[in-house]
């Protein structure tokens, strides 16, 4: 016979002894089928020493996994089928390189509010704190960037953590919720039992969802004697799946919409009570209904320090009333006379269901529809300065008809994308807006693409945030999902390079990048179909090509390097100090 | 202004951590920070001292600290009639000559001994911070060896005199 070692011996001796024999499953297993429970679909991870037994049980029981090529592909992809689905994302990586690796996507997401589990590896518990090999301490590093972080000390709370991390991630105001797995919490063995209880028991956090009476009624009254009344509308209002109560209640009482940059797509970008985006580079009309409204109501959206420019200046005659599910971000920034906490929806339900008088607002929306006459977005094109990135804008608009989902970064790109295209829907607009990120956007599109098959994919890119993540080409290569990756190429970092034009004397220090790779031959080489596009007639040729193809493409747009984004409110000014309103 | 804050915590590794880091983070600056079980082995409860100039500022630092998902319950009560306590341990010179004059001046503050050497003598004092400064004063000139506070702990009275002003957001 056989000698048992010693660690057989143990799980012979572990197997429990009960009339009903229940089954035996390690961490990892459970794991898997936590998630399944959940109705994961995709996962998008890198797998790495301490995460081996959860890839093995993976091998065993396929969920859908997507191998991105470096951690923050991994993370930014999850954000944007996040964003997308409306699901929550779902991330692994391995212990220390692999979790710091997802530190700029977890941050990226606590700033824009997106649902994300991110399970990270971990060394064995006999051995953290040691400075083991790929340890780190990612509970420490994620703490203030998480909505909320676990690490698993017992097998036995295994499902219980995973599934409290689905639901604080995804309610409330979602966020990034971190688990992270010692590597011999996955492999330890785990009773299952009947009466285990599914359901999530959380005191200390129980969201607000329905708004309080009086204060909607305060809000109602508020409108009905309002002459100048404004909805600001931010991403809440998608998260909340408002779009519809919004326009509703923007039409019942005749208001006039803002949106904030994340918000965009929760109103029709044609819709007449529309103004356009509001902030740093919105419209001159939305800035200065900010400045001269009686009433401000801002329906999920944070007042953002690009959105409200100076707050020293910032609607100075308004009334505010805050909706918001986070009670911290009423008041947190712009003190606030009807604060209501809530779910945008149920919020925005309560206030139509309201028999209110209206005020009379026809004077206010005829003088706001003359100043969007009188100031539209403008740009200076001929052919001797060559392609323009608000041309090549306006050309993705008119061929993907506003219906395309469009990921960017941050930048000089992000900012034309928010002017020139017109949303026509929520969740078509997946850019890095909190935190600014380059090198969210191309991963974005692939997670967003993921989401939605059928879904016309686009992602504007800058030239330099591109080179931060263009390794997930390689995902484009494999999956062949029809992304269209659109870089605006400049041979800058555009936004940089701007500001040093504006305040630091065109002193262009180390914002120039004159030496680019050839990104056609950069595609070809990941079997990728490219375009290069330098003129208006090639672009209205090729461009219309290249989106309509569905293979993945890359389209390299040389666009003029000077082009400034306008108008602008200036770092410290008001939203009434906008400059470069109209052509010079 | 200075203000008592206590939150009522899950009892669980990290919290503290949790606490102090999101403090940290909003640039509020912690006097001092008490933390201990309540009668329920689960659950916690901090008292902590915080410097805020503006109340606006107080809500956010409350509103934030309520938003943590182990935090059951957060109070300020600065403007509540509250009992607060704090515990110093004060190592003093004391050579016998001084002795029964330092034990004399030290007996309105009810301090005990607690250990003696041959010219030294630890005194423990408890009572409001404010006591306890008053003590550390009249001991001083006679040379503190060593010193160490708690910091406060503190929980409000059974009755209230006079009603506290709510966050703007309940008004």
């Amino acid at each position: 016979m056989m000698k048992l070692t010693v660690e057989e011996t143990e799980q012979v001796y572990e197997e429990p002894i009960t009339a009903e024999a229940p089954m035996q499953l390690n961490g990892a297993d459970v794991f898997i089928e936590t998630l399944h429970k959940h109705q994961v679909e995709v996962i998008f991870g890198y797998p790495g020493g301490a995460v081996l037994p959860i890839y093995d049980a993976l091998y065993k029981n396929p969920i859908k996994h997507i191998l991105a090529r470096h951690e923050q592909g991994a993370i930014h992809a999850a954000e944007g089928y996040a964003r997308v689905s409306g699901k929550v994302g779902v991330v692994i990586a391995t212990s220390g390189p692999g979790a710091t690796n997802l530190v700029t996507g977890i941050a990226d997401a606590m700033m824009d509010s997106i649902p994300l589990v991110v399970f990270t590896g971990q060394v064995a518990t006999t051995v953290i704190g040691t400075d083991a090999f790929q340890e780190a301490d990612i509970i420490g590093i994620t703490q203030p960037i998480t909505k909320h972080n676990y690490q698993v000390k017992d097998v036995a709370d295994f499902p219980r953590i995973i599934n409290e991390a689905f639901h604080i991630a995804s309610t409330g105001r979602p966020g990034p919720v971190v688990v992270d797995i010692p590597k011999n919490m996955a492999t330890s063995m785990f009773v299952t039992s009947k009466e285990e209880s599914q359901e999530v028991n959380l005191p200390g956090y129980q969201p607000t969802t329905t708004p309080n009476f009086l204060q909607i009624q305060k809000a109602a009254q508020a409108i009905s004697t309002a002459k100048q009344p404004l909805i600001l509308a931010g991403a809440g209002v998608l998260f909340a799946k408002a779009s519809d109560e919004l326009a509703a209640f923007a039409e019942k009482y005749q208001i006039p919409i803002t949106n904030t940059l994340l918000g965009l797509g929760s109103i029709e970008g044609n819709h007449p009570l529309f103004l356009g985006m509001a902030g740093m580079h919105g419209t001159y009309t939305a800035n200065m209904a900010i400045q001269t409204c009686d009433l401000l109501i801002n329906v999920g959206a944070r007042f953002d320090d690009r959105l409200t420019g100076n707050l020293n200046y910032f609607a100075p005659n308004a009334k505010v009333v805050h909706i918001d599910i986070d009670p911290a971000e009423i008041g947190k920034n712009v003190p606030t006379e009807i604060p209501i906490v809530a779910d945008a929806k149920e919020a925005l339900e309560a206030l139509l269901a309201q028999d209110s008088p209206n005020g009379n607002t026809a004077a206010w929306l005829e003088s706001l529809n003359v100043s969007k006459e009188q100031y539209p977005f403008h740009y200076q094109a001929s052919e001797e300065r060559g392609l323009l990135p608000q041309q090549v804008l306006e050309l993705v608009h008119e061929y993907t008809n506003g219906d395309a989902i469009v990921t960017t970064d941050v930048g000089q790109h992000q900012m034309w994308t928010a002017q020139y295209y017109k949303f026509r829907s929520p969740h078509n607009w997946v850019t890095s807006g909190g935190l600014g990120t380059m090198g969210f956007g191309f991963p974005a599109a692939i997670g967003a693409q993921l989401a939605k098959p059928t879904a016309k994919v686009v992602s504007i890119v800058g030239d330099a945030g591109f080179q931060m993540t263009l390794q997930e080409l390689s995902l484009l290569q494999e999956l062949r999902i029809p992304v269209k990756v659109i870089i605006l190429n400049n041979q800058a970092l555009g936004m940089v390079r701007q500001w040093q034009e504006t305040f630091h004397g065109e002193r262009f220090s180390q914002s120039l990048i004159p030496v680019q790779p050839d990104f056609v031959k950069l595609a070809a080489a990941y079997d990728i179909k490219g375009y290069k596009i330098e003129t208006f007639e090639d672009a209205k040729l090729q461009l219309k090509e290249a989106l309509e193809s569905d293979e993945p493409v890359l389209i390299d747009c040389r666009v003029v390097q000077k082009e400034c984004v306008y108008p602008m409110v200036a770092p410290g000014k008001g939203l009434h100090e906008m400059i470069g309103v109209k052509p010079e | 202004m200075k203000r008592i804050i206590t939150v009522t915590v899950l009892n669980q590794s990290g919290v503290l951590n949790r606490v102090t880091g999101l403090l940290m983070k909003r640039q509020f600056n912690i006097e001092s920070i008490t933390v201990g079980h309540t009668i329920q082995p689960d659950i916690s409860k901090m008292t902590f001292v915080v410097n805020v100039e503006d109340e606006q500022k107080l809500e956010q630092l409350l509103k934030q600290l309520q938003k943590q998902v182990d935090v059951l319950k957060v109070n300020d009560i600065t403007e509540k009639q509250i009992v607060v306590r704090e515990l110093a341990l004060v190592k003093v010179v004391s050579p016998p000559a001084v002795r029964a004059e330092i034990n004399s001046i030290v007996e309105p503050f009810r301090a005990s001994i607690i250990d003696t050497g041959k010219n030294v003598v630890t005194f423990q004092v408890t009572g409001s911070p404010e006591k306890i400064d008053a003590f550390i004063d009249l001991i001083k000139p006679y040379g503190i060896k060593e010193l160490t506070r708690t910091g406060v702990t503190a929980f409000v009275r059974e009755t209230q005199k006079v009603n506290t002003p709510q966050l703007s957001i309940l008004k």
